[in-house]
């Protein structure tokens, strides 16, 4: 209980990217907060990999970490960028109405 | 020891709560706000247990940008208003039990996982990088993404060009009846174009068609 070791870390980051999940599965409304999700699960898979890097005696993760960190600022740039434009286009970033593949 | 699990035990809970407000608060804004409560609070668990680098590059590339991004966007789009009511949305909305359903049986796989994970009995052979505990933190890193993982630190490099150019490209917009300076015209002006000299005879003066 009082020694954290890498199961401790390892369970918060299931927690958030549980969250993330279901941040994902359950929104109805609005697209910024799934982007918000996505970037819990990456935060999650981060914190993974920094847990395993320290606990393990292995830089090699906390590399990766840095390179996760470069792809999640481009996605989030990206995404935003998309949805700037989808706002202009159709007035609505509602993901009810949002179907135009009729998915 | 003990204030070690305390700390440990402090930030994780507000990272979990805050995490959770993410996703269930009503307002968009404050949906951000706590976005930014989490990434400070997983950095300072970072530092704790000896990444500092990376909990300071958190601080600096989320907080710092992508928050403020999500805030720039929320605000531009005027979309704070819109009610963010996953519960109670207007009608047909069966898929939520099964993406609760799906999303516990996510949770209790990985917990599983971790759970009955162990280390392969080799595992000190494949370690690639040790880290040196002579240095610090940033001068380990700085050695090896300078050196060995140098095609990839350029590769992230391109990526964010790529994203920039990307998201430069999909919101530019050209709108008409907006005089502006157009380069291309300027320099390919001549002489001829710009300059007549014209003979005035006297009396009469000069016509000049624009």
């Amino acid at each position: 209980m009082f020694s954290i070791g890498l199961g401790h870390y390892l369970t918060l980051a299931a927690i958030i990217f549980t969250i993330g999940i279901v941040g994902i599965f359950l929104n109805r409304k609005n697209i910024i907060v799934i982007l918000m999700s996505i970037e819990l699960i990456l935060l999650a898979v981060n914190i993974n990999l920094v847990s395993f890097s320290i606990f393990i005696n292995d830089l090699s993760g906390q590399v990766f970490t840095l390179f996760i960190l470069t792809v999640a600022a481009a996605e989030a740039a990206i995404g935003l960028a998309i949805i700037v434009v989808y706002y202009r286009n159709s007035g609505t970033i509602r993901v009810e109405e949002i179907d135009r593949l009729k998915g | 020891m003990i204030a070690h699990a305390i700390v440990f035990y402090i930030f994780s809970l507000i990272a979990i709560v805050s995490a959770i407000m993410v996703t269930v608060s009503k307002n968009t804004v404050n949906s951000v706000f706590f976005l930014i409560l989490d990434f400070i609070s997983i950095s300072c668990l970072f530092i704790m247990i000896g990444a500092e680098f990376l909990g300071m590059i958190m601080l600096i590339v989320y907080v710092g940008a992508v928050a403020v991004l999500f805030l720039f966007v929320v605000m531009m789009l005027n979309v704070a208003q819109q009610k963010n009511e996953w519960f109670n949305s207007s009608g047909r909305s069966s898929h939520i039990p099964v993406g609760l359903l799906v999303s516990i049986i996510i949770f209790f796989e990985l917990i599983i996982v971790i759970g009955g994970w162990k280390y392969k009995p080799d595992l000190l052979d494949s370690i690639a990088i040790e880290i040196n505990t002579d240095l610090t933190n940033t001068q380990s890193l700085g050695s090896v993404i300078y050196t060995d993982y140098i095609h990839l630190f350029q590769l992230s490099g391109m990526v964010l060009l790529v994203a920039m150019i990307g998201a430069i490209v999909l919101t530019f917009r050209q709108r008409s009846g907006v005089k502006r300076q157009s380069y291309f015209k300027q320099i390919s002006r001549d002489r001829k174009d710009g300059i007549e000299l014209v003979d005035v005879e006297n009396n009469k003066g000069v016509k000049i068609d624009v």
